[in-house]
């Protein structure tokens, strides 16, 4: 039981967060998720999906109105001075003193933790050992963010949560994050990220769980996720114009799923690309209506989510 | 399981660490040395060459016995004065503190009244208010056949600029306190950087340590520069202890600190935090004597102007600087700072939050 609990880095059942108001927020709406040691976990979904707030209610940020957490085996309540000695947070946007060195940036950071590590080793280890001693306010923003990285770890953490870390970010800049990152997880830190960005969760992470409105929508590795969501390849219709019978095509046996994400659009997969194209070409023409376009891909993470929230990851969440 | 604490050096652990990193911080800010710094002697040498002259106001007067004689019993009304009926000790006490402009006593001797003037060399108001109080008495038909005999105050007078500058080093302690602590607050909680301070072990209180023992730093050298300038220039000195100076001069800023943390507990913009130290400033710049005596305003007002944080400051700061009191015969003024500091410091503990 003991090596169990020992086993998980992060476990949380049915979070849910509200904000009063009128009407109230419901920010997360029963979040439950079991993060491995030495895993890195991406939660991925649009802005204002709950990403945050969810990643606060397991930082012991926030206080969850309904649901628990345990973090590396214990609570926020009761041993929140021991996990925030273990944990290494970065927050989506803080500004560090614009006036302060990274040197005496990292060191005031060192400061707080018993166990801190050499700050000169942790500048070194974000590669910016010849900014040692230029302000905060002349870095690049993706200097900063390594900074932030570097706040981070300063105290030998054994838990990174990271929100967003390259939003924003050049995409040099974010391969620099990614390989400090992944320099982590190869000494046997676990991580929690979130992000919205497609490339960076296939890149980092072993396990993802998509959120959606505040609820996780599918969980598993990029890998499963690309499976469990039907096919391997997509075929998109497009009609020119709108109102095609929404049953115009039957599924055959290659054909595994059908949706229309709207009156002249319709998603299919596909076992075969070869069977079934011309079986989906002749269905079309036989509802009459003009065809305008025809595309066909490999699904990626973005289909995962476009599949199933009928919206794009990049979408803000609107008010309905 | 906890693994034992490791040793660090002092000068590795959060406080040091923090209390360093803001002064650093704030050297680094050439306009904020600029306001912190020369703004209040800005402000000493432009007020204290502006009001050499002071405008014509009403004329304070003590009156000692009963020589405007009249059967009610109540201080007589003249325009152009204010009159208050007070005993010997307590009119020359006023009238040192600069608070009243001249004493009239009269003695009863034989059924015969004899009156008598104390005015105050130093101040031209005190010369005017015993001219326009003779005039006053003519006027009434006083039987004032020989000259009335005029005794001087010679304890030291009381110039405007004595009187200003315990004033300025007040409203000092109270910008200092409000702006520094409360808007450094607020600052750290628009950056998000008070969020992320709470994601590491350090305490609240290291945090809050750490504002106000660099804040003392900062206002030690404002009090030290003000009050050497106006010494060498003006020869503004402080009478009573230096020491009871120095306690007054904490109390006040730790009052002022404490009031500055309440105002910064919740407030999450600055345009908020400016709004709210505005309210609690503004009434006290106006009521609490900074720069003309706040027994000029009615004497209804009195009772709360009394209980104001500033006022009980300014007025320790003159009783020890300009009267040479002792703090042990300041018990209202401290107990009052001292409330102020307990009160609002309780609140704020309760209210403060991160984010």
């Amino acid at each position: 039981m003991y090596i169990e609990t020992m086993d998980a880095a992060i476990e949380c059942e049915n979070l849910t967060k509200t904000y009063p108001g009128k009407p109230p927020v419901e920010a997360v709406r029963g979040i439950s998720l079991h993060i491995k040691r030495g895993e890195c976990f991406g939660i991925l979904g649009p802005n204002g999906a709950g990403k945050t707030t969810a990643l606060e209610l397991m930082e012991g940020l926030l206080i969850p109105t309904s649901g628990t957490v345990k973090v590396l085996g214990k609570t926020w309540q009761k041993d929140s001075t021991w996990l925030r000695e273990k944990t290494g947070i970065s927050l989506q946007e803080t500004k560090l003193s614009e006036e302060l060195t990274v040197l005496e940036t990292i060191r005031l950071f060192a400061s707080f933790y018993q166990d801190s590590a050499d700050p000169k080793d942790i500048i070194a280890q974000v590669s910016l050992e010849s900014k040692s001693l230029s302000l905060i306010g002349k870095l690049s923003g993706g200097q900063k963010q390594r900074v932030a990285l570097a706040c981070a770890l300063v105290g030998r953490p054994e838990l990174l949560f990271l929100d967003e870390p390259t939003t924003g970010l050049d995409p040099q800049s974010r391969r620099q994050v990614w390989e400090m990152i992944q320099k982590f997880q190869a000494k046997g830190g676990t991580i929690l990220i979130t992000t919205h960005y497609m490339d960076e969760a296939e890149k980092l992470c072993g396990a993802l769980a998509i959120v959606d409105q505040g609820k996780i929508i599918a969980q598993g590795s990029p890998g499963e996720l690309l499976k469990d969501f039907g096919g391997q390849t997509r075929i998109e219709v497009d009609f020119l114009e709108p109102g095609p019978d929404p049953q115009w095509i039957s599924p055959h046996s290659e054909i595994t799923h059908m949706s229309e994400v709207s009156p002249n659009r319709f998603l299919l997969q596909t076992t075969s690309l070869i069977d079934s194209l011309p079986k989906v070409l002749a269905a079309a023409t036989l509802t009459g209506k003009t065809i305008q376009t025809i595309r066909t891909h490999q699904p990626t993470l973005e289909d995962v989510f476009v599949g199933l929230t009928g919206r794009n990851l990049r979408d803000e969440v609107t008010g309905s | 399981m906890n693994p034992a604490p490791l040793k660090k050096s002092w000068t590795s652990r959060p406080l040091p660490q923090m209390v360093y990193t803001r002064l650093i911080e704030f050297t680094r800010e050439p306009q904020a040395v600029f306001w912190v710094y020369f703004f209040p002697l800005l402000m000493a040498f432009s007020l204290g060459i502006a009001f050499r002259e002071k405008p014509t106001e009403d004329l304070l007067v003590c009156l000692v016995g009963n020589p405007l004689a009249n059967s009610t019993g109540k201080p007589p009304i003249a325009s152009g004065f204010v009159f208050s009926r007070e005993t010997i000790d307590v009119a020359i006490g006023l009238l040192r503190r600069g608070r009243v402009d001249a004493i009239l006593e009269s003695e009863g001797i034989n059924g015969e009244i004899k009156l008598k003037f104390h005015t105050d060399p130093t101040r031209p108001e005190s010369a005017l208010a015993k001219a326009k109080l003779e005039t006053h008495l003519a006027h009434m038909n006083q039987p004032t056949l020989e000259p009335i005999p005029e005794v001087f105050l010679n304890l030291g007078g009381l110039r405007y600029i004595d009187f200003l500058i315990p004033g300025l080093l007040g409203i000092n302690l109270m910008g200092g306190g409000l702006w520094g602590v409360g808007y450094a607050l607020v600052d750290l909680r628009v950056r998000k950087l008070l969020k992320r301070f709470a994601a590491t072990p350090m305490r609240v209180r290291d945090l809050l340590l750490s504002i106000a023992i660099s804040r003392f730093i900062f206002t030690a050298g404002q009090v030290i520069i003000l009050l050497g300038t106006s010494w060498l220039v003006f020869g503004v000195q402080i009478r009573g202890g230096f020491l009871d100076f120095c306690i007054i001069v904490i109390l006040g800023g730790f009052c002022f600190l404490s009031i500055g943390l309440l105002v910064a507990s919740r407030a999450t913009k600055y345009e908020t935090v400016n709004g709210i130290m505005n309210l609690v400033m503004l009434p006290m710049y106006v009521f609490s004597g900074v720069f003309f005596s706040a027994e000029r305003f009615p004497e209804m007002l009195a009772p709360v102007i009394r209980i104001l944080p500033l006022t009980a400051l300014n007025d320790s700061l003159r009783a020890i600087m300009n009267e040479g009191r002792s703090i042990t015969s300041l018990g209202f003024e401290v107990m009052v700072l001292g409330l102020w500091t307990a009160g609002t410091l309780a609140l704020a503990m309760r209210l403060f939050r991160w984010r």
